[in-house]
C-alpha cells in the first residue's frame, strides 16, 4: 500500500509552504499532490514554484502529481489547466471533465489520476475514465467501504484505487467565498483574508457544537476524517493508496504514523493513538461505515 | 423548462405556457426523490400524451449517480423513459450517458446541473463523447461567464432562472451526507425530512438536522426548513447566515441579457412544489419571455409579475444569485 500526501487545501504563506515541502522530501511518503485546488485567486506560489517543488520531490524519489482546480469557471483557470498539461514530466490529477478533455487532446501524455471531484460512484464510471487515460482514481469521500469494494472488484486491471484516509473532508465548493463573507468583503476584493489561517475557520452551531470548517470557497467538515485504525479493512477492500491531507501542524507525524502502520511496525490502533491528541478536530469515519460522515465508529 | 412533481403539476405547467416540463421517476434515479412525489410509468405516459397533444415536451431527470450494484436500476429507468416516448433525458453520470447514447441513439440527451460542468471544455467533452445536445449550468457562474461559455460550445445552454438557490456547486456537495448519511448525488435528497426535528421552545422554534441545531427562530420570525447550508451559525463569535441566506433566485430583470447572450432555455426549479405554485410561476415567466422576445430593448419586468412571484417566495428575499455578484 502506497502513502500519499494530498495538496495543501489552505492558504499558507509562501515560506511555510516551502519549509513544509523541504520536510516532505525527507518524509516516508510515496506520492505527493501539489498545486492550488481551492481558489484561483491564491497566488503565494505560482506554476514555476510548483514545478520547482515537484522537481525537488521527484529527485527525492517521490511521485509528484500536479492537481487541477475542481471548480474551473474562468478562461484563465482553463489556461492554467492547459499549462499544467504541457508539463509531461509530471502526472496530473484531473479534478473536472474540462481537465480530462484537455489531457485527452494532448495525445500521448502520462496517464492521469481521476480526482475525487470527478464523481466516480460505480465501476462502470471508472472503466469509462480508464478508457480516457486514468491510471488511478480517488474515491469521493462519501463512498462506504461496501460501495468502494464493489467498484474495486470490477475495476479495470491496473487501475489504482486511492482513498482519503486522514484530514478534514472537502464537502462542498462554491463560487462564493465564505471567508470573505465572514469579513464582510466581496470575493473579488477579499484582501486574501484566508492567508495564514492554517486549518481554516471553525463554524459552530449556535449551541457551540463544531459543525463545519470554512476554507475560502471550500466547505469542509469540522471533524477530521481518519481511517488509520481501519487500514486492514482498507487493504481488504483493495485500496492501493491512502491519502493524508495536510493539517496546520503535525502532518509529518501523521505520515510517520501511517507509514509505521502500513509497514507493520505499529498496530493501526497504536499508530492512531500516537496522533489522536493533535488532530485539529474530533475524529470521524462515518462515511466508511455507511453512516453519516460526522459519526465516529470505533474500530 | 418547468418542473412537475406529479401529473396535476405537469398539466398546470402545460396549461400555463411551459414549452417543456421536466419530471422524475418515483425512486432514487433523480435528485428530487421525495416521498409522495414523482411519476410511475402510467402517470408519465398520461403526462406525455397530455403535453404532446398540445405540442409541448416532457423530459425525464435521471440525474443521480448509480452505484455498481444498482447500475441496472438506472439503465432500466433510461429504457422505460425512452419506451414511453420522452423528448429528452437529463443525466449527470457519464457512464449512464454512455449507456443512453449507445442503447438509444435516437434519444436526445441533456447534461444535468448535477454533472458540475462549469466550463466549455467540460461541456464539449460530454458533447464529443455522448452527443449531449444541451447542458444545464451550475448556479455558480456570472452572466459574463455564461456568455463566454455559450460562445465556445456547440451545446445549447440552459440556466436556472427562478426558484431555490444552491450556493454550492451541484453534484459536488456532500454536506447533506456528512450530517444525515443521505445526499443529492446518491439518494436524490438534501437535508431529508426524516432527519429534521422542529423543536418548539419558550419564544419560538428550533430546527435540527440529525440533532445539529441549524437555526433558532424568535418571536414572529418565520421558521424556515433546515436546509443545512441555509442556517445561522457561529463563526468567530459572530452568528449569521455563514454560508447562504434563505433567499430564492429570481432573474426576471435579467431576461433581455439572458436572451441576448443566447441562453436556450430558462429552468424553473421546484419539482417539490404544488401545482398552484407551478401554474403561477409558469404563467408569469411565459408572459415575461413572450414580452421580452417581442421587444427586448423595451423590456421592463412588469410590477405585477414581481408581485406574483414575491407572493410565492414565502417571505424570502429574492436574489440574482451568481449571475450578478454583489456578495456583501
Amino acid at each position: 500500500m502506497k502513502l500519499a500526501l494530498g495538496p495543501i487545501l489552505y492558504y499558507w504563506p509562501r515560506h511555510a509552504v516551502l519549509d513544509f515541502y523541504a520536510d516532505v522530501a525527507a518524509a516516508p511518503v510515496d506520492v505527493v499532490y501539489l498545486g492550488e485546488t481551492v481558489c484561483s485567486r491564491r497566488h503565494e506560489l505560482r506554476l514555476p514554484d510548483w514545478l520547482e517543488i515537484a522537481t525537488m520531490l521527484a529527485d527525492a524519489g517521490k511521485e509528484a502529481v500536479l492537481s487541477t482546480l475542481p471548480l474551473v469557471e474562468a478562461e484563465a483557470d482553463l489556461r492554467l489547466v492547459r499549462k499544467l498539461a504541457e508539463h509531461e514530466r509530471f502526472r496530473i490529477e484531473a479534478n473536472d471533465m474540462g481537465a480530462v478533455r484537455i489531457l485527452g487532446a494532448r495525445g500521448a501524455g502520462l496517464p492521469f489520476v481521476a480526482g475525487a471531484s470527478l464523481s466516480v460512484y460505480s465501476a462502470q464510471m471508472l472503466s469509462l475514465l480508464a478508457n480516457e487515460g486514468a491510471m488511478r482514481w480517488v474515491s469521493p469521500p462519501e463512498l462506504s467501504s461496501a460501495t468502494l469494494a464493489d467498484i474495486v472488484r470490477a475495476a479495470p486491471a491496473g487501475v489504482e484505487t486511492e482513498v482519503l484516509a486522514h484530514g478534514r473532508l472537502p464537502l462542498a465548493y462554491s463560487a462564493r467565498c465564505f471567508t470573505a463573507r465572514h469579513h464582510n468583503l466581496q470575493k473579488d476584493a477579499c484582501e486574501y483574508r484566508c492567508l495564514g489561517i492554517a486549518d481554516g475557520l471553525d463554524l459552530r452551531t449556535r449551541e457551540g457544537a463544531p459543525f463545519l470548517t470554512i476554507n475560502g470557497t471550500q466547505t469542509q467538515s469540522a471533524g477530521v476524517y481518519t481511517l488509520l485504525a481501519e487500514l486492514p479493512a482498507l487493504a481488504a477492500a483493495g485500496v492501493d493508496v491512502v491519502r493524508v491531507s495536510p493539517q496546520g501542524d503535525g502532518t509529518l507525524d501523521v505520515l510517520a504514523a501511517f507509514r509505521d502502520a502500513i509497514d507493520g511496525r505499529r498496530t493501526p490502533e497504536a499508530a492512531f493513538a500516537s496522533i489522536a491528541a493533535r488532530l485539529p478536530g474530533a475524529p470521524c469515519n462515518g462515511f466508511w461505515h455507511g453512516r453519516p460522515g460526522v459519526e465516529f465508529v470505533a474500530a | 423548462m418547468c418542473p412537475a412533481g406529479g401529473l396535476p403539476a405537469l398539466k398546470a405547467a402545460v396549461d400555463h405556457g411551459a414549452d417543456c416540463v421536466y419530471v422524475g421517476f418515483r425512486d432514487e434515479t433523480n435528485a428530487r426523490a421525495f416521498a409522495g412525489l414523482n411519476f410511475d410509468d402510467a402517470s408519465l405516459s398520461e403526462g406525455i400524451a397530455y403535453a404532446h397533444r398540445r405540442g409541448r415536451k416532457v423530459l425525464v431527470a435521471l440525474n443521480t449517480f448509480p452505484s455498481t450494484a444498482g447500475f441496472a436500476r438506472w439503465t432500466r429507468a433510461v429504457d422505460r423513459a425512452a419506451a414511453l416516448g420522452i423528448d429528452a433525458a437529463i443525466c449527470a453520470d457519464a457512464a449512464l450517458l454512455d449507456y443512453a447514447a449507445r442503447t438509444h441513439p435516437e434519444l436526445r440527451l441533456h447534461l444535468s446541473v448535477q454533472a458540475s460542468a462549469t466550463n466549455h471544455e467540460a461541456i464539449e467533452w460530454y458533447r464529443e463523447r455522448f452527443g449531449v445536445r444541451r447542458a444545464v449550468l451550475p448556479r455558480v457562474l456570472s452572466l459574463a461567464q455564461v456568455e463566454h461559455t455559450i460562445a465556445r460550445t456547440g451545446v445549447e445552454i440552459e440556466v436556472f432562472g427562478y426558484g431555490s438557490l444552491c450556493v454550492m456547486v451541484e453534484g459536488r456537495c456532500a454536506l447533506s451526507s456528512y450530517v444525515t448519511g443521505e445526499s443529492p448525488n446518491c439518494q436524490g435528497v438534501c437535508s431529508p425530512a426524516k432527519a429534521v426535528r422542529w423543536e418548539p421552545h419558550a419564544n419560538g422554534m428550533r430546527t435540527r438536522l440529525n440533532g445539529f441545531l441549524i437555526d433558532a427562530f424568535e418571536g414572529d420570525e418565520r421558521p424556515g426548513y433546515p436546509t443545512l447550508c441555509k442556517g445561522r451559525f457561529d463563526v468567530g463569535g459572530d452568528t449569521y447566515y455563514a454560508l447562504e441566506e434563505p433567499t430564492s433566485l429570481n432573474t426576471l430583470d435579467m431576461l433581455p441579457e439572458l436572451m441576448r447572450i443566447g441562453v436556450a432555455a430558462i429552468k424553473i426549479e421546484g419539482r417539490q412544489r404544488s401545482p398552484a405554485y407551478v401554474a403561477q410561476v409558469t404563467r408569469t415567466w411565459r408572459a415575461a419571455i413572450d414580452a421580452c422576445a417581442r421587444a427586448p430593448a423595451a423590456f421592463v419586468a412588469d410590477r405585477r409579475w414581481h408581485a406574483d412571484l414575491d407572493a410565492l417566495a414565502e417571505g424570502q428575499t429574492q436574489t440574482l444569485g451568481a449571475y450578478s455578484r454583489p456578495w456583501r
